[in-house]
């Protein structure tokens, strides 16, 4: 039995105690094997606790049980997802853009011109149900402190939103909660918002889903890595000090194990202090900018345990940590608590001895505070002393990487079988094209986002050339080349509920297309793939196919996957949410002069349509206003659509606009192109180009089809590209007047725009 | 001629209004908020933001800055000063300018372009304006609503004091659709709206806010 000889008894109970209970240390596990544990209670399994067993060869101390628990976790380990995932490896397409992959906190990639930009969404999707305020507020913190651990100043974020039906009581209370935290948290830390989508379903209710993206920039030489090595640097915390917050399954330890005497406890979401992580990007930037730190990992989910663990196991594992030097908001908390809490606005660097002054003094200066708690150490193992006492002891691996993998079971849905086509009401007359389209324009999904929008600062920087309701938010990179990014988030759930291999290459086109359509190549790609229970064979099964989908269209398209984040257990009962992959592409473009808006400029320019309209409603707005599902989501052309951004790309100089046509159809697009700098069009639907005739002309919602127009002068050479692309073009009508005409249905400006801007504010306002 | 732009912790719109600086044709000068030391600047700029975080009320710790004492000296001795949105706050918790920025009316932040008329083109800042122009900048707030007692309002009208008027509606709720106001002297200008975010049409709504820091410079090279 290990002892600690070098204290008097009654000293070590004095200082051994928490709560009136002892310290379980090392030595006490060992010497009390048959302690009982609540393992179950925090979520393990008992094939995962007698693992845990095998590989420290006694039992777990409550604070190793801890981290594990927390680092095997679903959200931590990927331990469903992790056999699936493993196909962006083995499907990696060739891409000598890539200069730090999945695995960090965030991939990296080569823009040009020595500027390297990392980008990568989260979810925070459970906590923003329990709060919407503060579960959206640190979902922007987390992923801007990922993006700032790479190296990089953040430069913008987004924010692709999931609800339950608009008008549900429910909605009203997560919808301006989740926008006042992102707004509230994203505007004081200065960050232009400048994209995102918001999508309303019924089961999102009870599950909305929060996901944030963040994009950062940096120099190729300034990337920075999580990893500790070199005996005797030293292990510095930074940022906030550390509180009760955001302790999920150890207050079930804490209660199990510890006196209950201590109040119950702890909200299991963080609360989050903008303003200090604002100081902290400041402070880490100038840190940075003058080589400090060896590694640096942020402080997220898990918390210190985390960190510890990534940045040991990352380095050469060797690790000790002196708990009680963690500076502590609440002096009440307990060991483990420490190792477990999720503070906000906290970061872990690795620093040389002879840089502690330099690092000290910028702390200093930005008034955070920095505490040295540990070094890295010979070995191989992660050491936590609190008081003297060994409390944590293991290999720092077998925490942060080694956790249970399983081959979740498999099985298509049911409900695929009963699926059948959509059946849709045709229009025909001028009263019922107007009608129809007033009708899709103001629909929650379609209809205007400014109330949401205009809550977010868009300008701040001074960067942002393109931002929502554009197709995609474009951020200036450089002032004197004028290089920039082009950042697009996209997903069509009921296409994935319909055919979720599809519905992920579908996803990633859109995304791909809404980049091109401004003008810029497109690059990345990172993911946030929103399910139900891992546990349902048939969610594992939507999983497993987008999964693959997302894979097979990457390698096809040489898309490098820079990372991605998974969300399951998005579920409510029996029912789970539609399977949500949030694809986000990142952009190039080499003159943000150039770029593409999407409104309609001046009168008296021609509108031509890019792309074939199939007769299918599938998935389809307009099908799901008339409470139709459909059963077959389109197949995706790659060849054409890769062919349609070529075309964009080269042929810009012929756009006066250019509008992605996705959501709502042509007919949402005519309406946005009109609206946004108030230029009328008239249209006339040539029957011959569209076989489901006007209907699917105007609502059908398939892919691979741009709204542009073009002055007059450039139409020759446009249709020339367009041939040479083999991309079809067809006029669809001219621009001017003070009203949106479609095959004869006038509908005035000012009518067109009630509808679609007031239905947010009379939801939610 | 050298402009300076103050970092307070928090500080937002500091790159923003340096740049605009630069691309008025001016050196343009970083300030830190803890030295008292104004480096021999000819005129400043209180940038906007969240500085301490809006915490206990927007500006009210920064005015205590060690930097806004000597600020607030030179201010009175006619030194040009212009704050913008959370710098404007500053100012009036300063009391370099009266009265007082509330909580938006409808309790929201607003990032909006905004149409604003320019009443006062006296002031320093303002000089290159034509009076009455209309003029189109962004305003990115969630405490813009601009209050102060009826006497002050009174004053502030009769001395026309109102630097920028709100056009095509009140978007927070300020008395007299106040945008911005002046000092007696006209060389400290408080303004909600963000000139330093409409310098050129690429990342703005316009290039109207450069009038404002190419006014200052024009008055400072004619002395």
């Amino acid at each position: 039995m290990a002892q600690e000889p070098s204290l008097p008894v009654t000293r070590v109970k004095a200082v051994n105690s928490v709560g009136g209970k002892t310290l379980d240390t090392v030595a006490t596990a060992t010497a009390e094997p048959d302690t009982p544990q609540p393992w179950r209670e925090l979520g393990l399994k008992e094939d995962e606790y007698l693992r845990i067993k095998e590989i420290l060869g006694r039992r777990p101390t409550s604070s190793e049980l801890a981290m594990y628990s927390v680092m095997w976790s679903e959200h931590c380990s990927y331990k469903s997802s992790k056999v699936h995932l493993k196909q962006f490896g083995e499907k990696a397409p060739h891409s000598d853009a890539l200069l730090v992959g999945i695995g960090e906190n965030a991939g990296v990639v080569d823009i040009g011109q020595g500027y390297a930009v990392t980008f990568k969404i989260e979810s925070h999707n459970h906590p923003s149900f329990v709060e919407p305020y503060q579960g959206a507020a640190t979902g922007v913190g987390g992923i801007v402190r990922d993006i700032l651990t790479m190296g990089a100043r953040p430069i913008a974020i987004m924010d692709p939103l999931r609800f339950g039906l608009a008008d549900a009581p429910d909605t009203k209370r997560v919808l301006p909660g989740v926008v006042a935290g992102i707004g509230g948290y994203g505007n004081c830390l200065g960050l232009p918002n400048i994209g995102g989508e918001i999508v309303f379903d019924e089961t999102y209710a009870g599950n909305p889903l929060v996901n944030a993206l963040c994009v950062g920039v940096m120099r190729h030489e300034d990337i920075k890595l999580a990893t500790a090595h070199g005996t005797g640097n030293l292990v510095v915390l930074f940022g906030a000090k550390t509180g009760g917050d955001g302790i999920g399954g150890v207050s079930v330890l804490a209660s199990e194990t510890f006196a209950s005497g201590k109040a119950t406890k702890r909200p299991a979401v963080q609360v989050g202090d903008p303003f200090a992580e604002k100081v902290l990007i400041e402070c880490s930037l100038e840190i940075f900018a003058e080589d400090l730190v060896i590694g640096i990992q942020d402080l997220g989910g898990a918390g210190l345990s985390c960190a510890t663990s990534e940045l040991a196991s990352a380095g050469s594992g060797g690790m000790s940590i002196t708990l009680e030097k963690v500076p502590l908001r609440d002096p009440s908390l307990t060991p483990e608590e420490i190792l477990m809490s999720e503070s906000q606005e906290r970061m872990c660097a690795i620093i040389e001895p002879a840089k502690l002054g330099r690092f000290m003094a910028i702390c200093k200066k930005w008034e955070v505070t920095a505490t040295v708690i540990g070094e890295v150490t010979d070995g191989d193992r992660l050491q936590i002393t609190h008081n003297g006492h060994v409390i944590v002891d293991v290999p720092p691996r077998t925490v942060a990487h080694d956790g249970p993998v399983y081959q979740r079971p498999i099985a298509e849905p049911d409900y695929l079988a009963t699926l059948s086509a959509a059946v849709v009401p045709q229009v025909e007359s001028a009263e019922e094209i107007a009608a129809a389209i007033l009708t899709l324009v103001a629909a929650p999904n379609i209809a205007d986002k400014s109330w949401v929008t205009d809550q977010y600062d868009r300008y701040v920087q001074g960067n942002s050339v393109l931002a929502q309701p554009e197709d995609s938010g474009m951020i200036r990179i450089d002032e004197e080349s004028h290089l920039g990014v082009a950042i697009s988030t996209d997903a069509n759930a009921r296409w994935s509920y319909l055919d979720p291999y599809n519905g992920a290459k579908l996803a990633l086109l859109e995304s791909c297309r809404n980049i091109a359509t401004t003008g810029a190549k497109p690059l990345a790609v990172t993911n946030c793939l929103n399910f139900g229970s891992p546990e349902n064979p048939g969610v594992m099964w939507q999983f497993a196919e987008t999964v693959r989908g997302l894979a097979d269209i990457c390698l096809e398209m040489a898309l490098p996957v820079t990372g991605g984040n998974v969300s399951f257990y998005n579920q409510t009962g029996a029912v789970a949410i539609l399977p949500t992959p949030i694809i986000g592409v990142l952009g190039v473009i080499e003159d943000v002069r150039t770029r593409t808006k999407m409104g309609f400029p001046r009168p008296e320019l021609e509108i031509f349509q890019l792309g074939n309209t199939d007769d299918n409603f599938s998935g389809s707005e307009y099908a799901y206003l008339h409470g139709q599902l459909g059963n077959q989501a389109p197949t995706p052309d790659v060849p054409a659509e890769m062919r349609l951004i070529a075309l964009l790309l080269e042929a810009q100089g012929c756009f006066e606009s250019a509008h992605d046509i996705s959501n709502g159809g042509l007919a949402a697009a005519l309406a946005e192109s009109v609206l946004r700098n108030n230029i009328g069009a008239t249209i006339e639907l040539p029957a011959q180009y569209i076989p489901g005739g006007v209907t699917a002309g105007l609502f059908a919602e398939t892919p691979g089809r741009i709204l542009i127009s073009v002055d007059p002068a450039d139409v020759e050479q446009l249709n020339a590209l367009c041939v040479a692309h083999d991309v079809p073009m067809h006029r669809i009508g001219s621009t001017g007047g003070d009203a949106l005409i479609v095959n004869g249905a006038i509908i005035d400006i000012p009518t067109l725009r009630d509808a679609h801007t007031k239905t947010f504010a009379g939801l939610f306002a | 001629m050298r402009v300076g732009v103050v970092t307070f912790p928090g500080s937002l719109d500091d790159s923003s209004a340096l740049r605009a600086i630069r691309l008025a044709g001016g050196s343009a000068v970083p300030l830190f908020h803890s030295s008292d030391d104004l480096q021999e600047v000819d005129a400043v700029v209180l940038p906007g933001g969240f500085s301490y975080g809006d915490y206990l009320r927007c500006g009210a710790i920064s005015r205590f800055a060690p930097i806004m004492r000597s600020i607030i000296v030179a201010a009175e001795h006619g030194f040009p000063v212009l704050g913008i949105c959370n710098g404007f706050q500053i100012l009036c918790e300063s009391h370099l300018l009266p009265g007082a920025l509330t909580r938006n009316e409808g309790l929201h932040f607003i990032c909006r372009d905004q149409a604003v008329i320019v009443e006062n083109v006296k002031t320093l800042w303002t000089r290159g304006y034509n009076q009455g122009d209309r003029i189109v900048i962004p305003i990115k707030n969630g405490e813009g609503s601009y209050q102060a007692n009826p006497e002050t309002l009174r004053e502030l009208e009769s001395e026309g004091r109102i630097v920028l008027r709100y056009a095509d509606g009140n978007p927070n709720g300020s008395q007299n659709n106040i945008a911005g106001i002046s000092n007696k002297r006209g060389n400290v200008v408080g303004v909600m709206p963000h000139p330093e975010q409409a310098i050129e049409t690429l990342t703005g709504p316009s290039s109207d806010g450069l009038i404002f820091f190419s006014s200052i410079l024009q008055e400072l090279v004619g002395r």
